[in-house]
């Protein structure tokens, strides 16, 4: 059984700081482990294989529109928005160590692109579709990576970012009340 | 002001008007189309099960549309489903009513505002006979709707008016 602390030191001795950004136990509830979103899949395929780690059970996958831009002025005064990310967060478990980990990656809502994990976990197939159809994030090498809940012809709108504003109409249906 | 008022007391014989017949016919087997999307399927389930026991009123849950009367629509509409209902609900053969069951389908119910996929109110696609209040409705209020349905289709009239 590890402490995420303990997870952090082996992931950073294995991939180094380029990989393994930071470990935040700031947070509330649980320890974040920031790891880039490029190299994901590799670190989760240790995660899971480890000896020590044996991470096998990716209990939830989940983005987040972490809503942290700051507006700043162009050189023709236009206000734009800088530094905003989406995020996704990789709970794991070990079965065989009972013991828990979360792994964060963000990445730029410009162009949010984050390395599939899903021939690591099987299970994340389906949550990486969600991510991409509430949030907009691309998975690469997603096998089959379309929307899973909203309708095919939804658009290119993510209804779960924070500045989502509903159409006014949808296939001749009005939306908003 | 039915049909069975004007029943002779002793032979086998009922005079009445041809509206009436129809509309009694019409109003005493209506066979639902059901539409059970949300917690409000639960409550329509239990309207058809013995306890409350639709069939009393000549009500029997269909499959398919092109045995049905009417369309409960019981539950959130979202947009995804709302072709799929409008194509169902024209997939009837006439005469055909629909009764909307519950707050989603009424109006959107909780998800009026910030429902990024629900249709505020299935009468956007269809028209609505009924409207059963409730989130959801017991089973008492569903009777009640199709009652008032019943009710509706007692007072129909074959001829067009003109005035």
């Amino acid at each position: 059984m590890k402490t995420p602390e303990e997870v952090y030191n082996i992931l950073k001795e294995k991939f180094g700081e380029d990989v393994i950004l930071s470990y935040d136990d700031s947070q509330p509830v649980e320890p974040v482990i920031s790891v880039d979103p490029l190299k994901i899949h590799e670190v989760g395929k240790f995660l899971r294989d480890d000896e020590n780690l044996l991470f096998d059970s990716l209990m939830v996958l989940s983005g987040v529109d972490d809503f942290n831009g700051k507006k700043v002025k162009d050189e023709e005064g236009n206000l734009k928005e800088e530094g905003r990310t989406l995020s996704v967060y990789y709970n794991l478990h070990s079965m065989k160590l009972n013991h828990k980990v979360l792994v964060r990656v963000s990445t730029p809502i410009e162009d949010p692109k984050v390395e599939s994990v899903e021939h690591v976990w099987r299970t994340a197939d389906w949550h990486e579709r969600e991510a991409y159809d509430m949030y907009g994030i691309i998975f690469l090498n997603h096998h089959d990576l379309r929307r899973i809940l909203m309708p095919d012809d939804w658009g290119e709108r993510y209804p779960l970012r924070k500045d989502y504003e509903d159409p006014e109409y949808y296939n001749g249906m009005k939306v908003p009340y | 002001m039915g049909l069975l008022d004007k029943e002779f007391t002793d032979s086998n014989i009922i005079i009445t008007k041809s509206e009436d017949l129809l509309n009694w016919a019409r109003l005493s087997s209506l066979w639902q189309l059901t539409f059970g999307l949300a917690c409000c399927a639960i409550e329509m389930m239990a309207t058809s099960a013995s306890h409350y026991d639709f069939d009393r009123f000549g009500v029997i849950p269909r499959p398919s549309p092109r045995q049905a009367d009417v369309i409960i629509v019981s539950g959130t509409v979202t947009l995804k489903m709302a072709s799929r209902i409008k194509r169902l609900y024209e997939q009837m053969p006439d005469p055909k009513y629909v009764i909307s069951m519950g707050s989603c389908s009424n109006s959107g119910g909780p998800y009026w505002q910030y429902g990024y996929h629900v249709l505020k109110g299935v009468d956007r696609i269809i028209p609505v006979d009924v409207y059963v209040p409730g989130c959801p409705p017991r089973p008492e209020a569903l009777l009640e709707g199709l009652l008032k349905l019943q009710e509706k289709i007692r007072h129909e009239k074959l001829a067009k008016q003109t005035a």
